[in-house]
């Protein structure tokens, strides 16, 4: 465990400067967004530097906020480094109308899916991905249903609007 | 493999043909199609088509309260619900910074192990299955009739079990539970043993599976695997050690490893953990039976907001009626932020990421669904390989459809 967050987050400023930001940890996991352009070098130098060796990609999914003009998804990885036993989050933000990020699948085989269900479910068109198909969804399907703009119970009740939920 | 012979173009025997398995094949054990495209029985192509029974789980639990969404999990890995139900109340109890007694912490471990137990258990008889030998898998189903009693003893229900709330167990365990423990403590390792004798060393089923599906452990990281596949690669990756959760510090047990990464080492890493597992619910229980007195009674941590009150409660005391009253309709705001925590399922690492906005209901919640990741591997296991092979490599993965699609 000689792998900290302060390490981390050190040798990612000296390698990419204040291009990254939002440096957070909630409940302990080193949390950090980066441009969306920048997504690919962040997670190969990630996975190339020796001394941080993020080399498993345990999660990757897709975050819909709609108040945030300009940056409406989020794409979120979690890496973790099986040596050191270190995880970290990294955010990707992009545009809803031009949802372009480029895709890791060259980097982990076990992106593929992964993308494709974000993808499926969000509409993050992850740029070199081989096969960018719907997955879990059935192909005709012609929006990305787990975007906020779907709610979920039928519109026509009036006892389950936002404000049950703690959120008017 | 052995050699095969080339034949010259455009010869009548060269055509391949496309051959649908799935999704209702009933040697698949689930919906699971794949297409494939065959040189004879060999298998040159598969393509693989999931979501036939996708529920939409991550939409839903953006609608309902923390307590809410631990049916929904039942419903993942359908052959161990209780670890699904302990990862779900795990993820909850990290994200409220709650702090569980020991005793509840032991009663977990029993329950995860014994749904592993019950999960690999499963497993390994339909590999048995598979290849032809259908006598281990009557001999072990019997056992896992005895962990659904225990189950059954403690929340009232057997295959989506719903078990325990965040804080603690719904109840505390009658002795009753501890009866039907320890019978399955006595009975199972004899049981164990002999489907042990009746396949590690039995040459049919190791010609079967030795060199069928195998895997080197750098594929299987970059490919995602965790749990049991990725062990028997040589990878010696287990959640309960890298981060422990739920006091499994306190245990001492190993984690076998294979090399080679085929079915033969993932049967035989499977059939270790039940080892390892038995001996950790043996702890596990001494450990109970240690507390005295008041603390022997302890079977929930204080949670008030979260943990149900009790009912003579509700109906004399103020208090209780309110808290009642809230958990019942969904009204407690929880604090904002996210966390991420992983249990070591049956077949993976099962990973929950949880956002909260400061609502009553998560944000956006995440399921990690080990099957799911490591599904993608499949058509590169089975290529160049028999037809029945195939077969054996997907119920040696430990596939369930129920986990892939959510």
């Amino acid at each position: 465990m000689s792998l900290t967050n302060e390490t981390i987050k050190q040798r990612l400023t000296e390698k990419f400067g204040d291009q990254l930001s939002d440096w957070q940890e909630p409940y302990g996991m080193l949390t950090f967004t980066s441009p969306k352009d920048l997504n690919l070098k962040v997670l190969q130098f990630l996975y190339d530097d020796p001394e941080l060796r993020f080399q498993f990609l345990t999660d990757l999914q897709a975050v819909h906020y709609p108040d945030r003009k300009g940056e409406e998804l989020a794409v979120v990885y979690h890496l973790h480094n099986l040596a050191d036993n270190v995880r970290i989050r990294f955010k990707v933000f992009t545009d809803i109308s031009k949802p372009d990020v480029y895709s890791a699948t060259a980097l982990y085989q076990s992106a593929n899916f992964m993308e494709r269900e974000t993808f499926d479910f969000y509409g993050v068109n992850f740029v070199g991905h081989p096969n960018l198909i719907r997955i879990l969804n059935v192909d005709e399907m012609d929006y990305h249903p787990l975007r906020k703009e779907f709610p979920l119970e039928d519109q026509t009740r009036i006892d389950k609007d936002d404000e049950m939920f703690g959120r008017g | 493999m052995n050699e095969h012979i080339i034949l010259p173009e455009g010869s009548i025997e060269k055509q391949t043909t496309t051959l649908n398995l799935g999704p209702t094949h009933p040697a698949t054990h689930g919906v699971f199609q794949n297409i494939l495209e065959l040189d004879g029985e060999r298998i040159l192509k598969a393509t693989s088509t999931v979501g036939y029974i996708h529920r939409a789980f991550e939409k839903i639990a953006e609608r309902r309260p923390l307590y809410q969404i631990t049916p929904l999990t039942d419903r993942l890995n359908y052959c161990s619900s209780p670890i699904n139900n302990m990862g779900w109340h795990i993820t909850c109890e990290k994200l409220l910074k709650v702090e569980l007694p020991k005793r509840v912490d032991y009663l977990r471990v029993i329950i995860m192990e014994l749904s592993r137990i019950s999960d690999h258990l499963i497993c390994n008889s339909i590999v048995g299955v598979d290849s032809g030998a259908y006598s281990g898998f009557l001999y072990l189903m019997q056992y896992r009739e005895l962990i659904y009693e225990i189950y059954e003893e403690i929340c009232g229900s057997r295959l989506t079990t719903n078990i325990g709330r965040i804080g603690g167990f719904e109840r505390n365990f009658t002795n009753a539970a501890f009866e039907k423990l320890e019978k399955f403590l006595k009975e199972y390792p004899k049981q164990l043993k002999e489907f042990e004798n009746l396949f590690t060393r039995n040459r049919i089923f190791m010609d079967r599976t030795i060199g069928c599906g195998p895997i080197s452990g750098d594929r299987a990281l970059n490919y995602g695997f965790t749990g049991p596949n990725l062990r028997a690669a040589g990878v010696d990756y287990d959640v309960r050690v890298h981060t422990p959760y739920s006091s499994y510090q306190d245990f001492d047990f190993i984690i076998p490893v294979g090399k080679t990464g085929d079915c033969y080492d993932r049967f035989l890493v499977r059939n270790e953990e039940m080892w390892q597992s038995l001996s950790i619910i043996e702890q596990a229980y001494q450990k109970v039976q240690e507390f005295k007195g008041a603390e022997a009674e302890v079977f929930h941590a204080d949670v008030p907001a979260y943990y149900l009150p009790e009912k003579k409660d509700v109906y004399t005391k103020m208090e209780a009626l309110i808290y009642h009253f809230k958990i019942i309709m969904g009204e407690t705001e929880m604090p904002a932020g996210e966390v991420y925590s992983s249990v070591e399922g049956a077949n993976g690492e099962l990973g929950f990421y949880l956002i909260s906005d400061g609502g009553r209901t998560p944000y956006r919640l995440h399921f990690r669904r080990p099957c799911f990741i490591y599904y993608q591997a499949f058509p590169e296991l089975i290529k160049g390989g028999m037809l029945s092979d195939a077969i054996i490599t997907m119920s040696s993965l430990n596939l369930i459809a129920g986990e892939l699609d959510a």
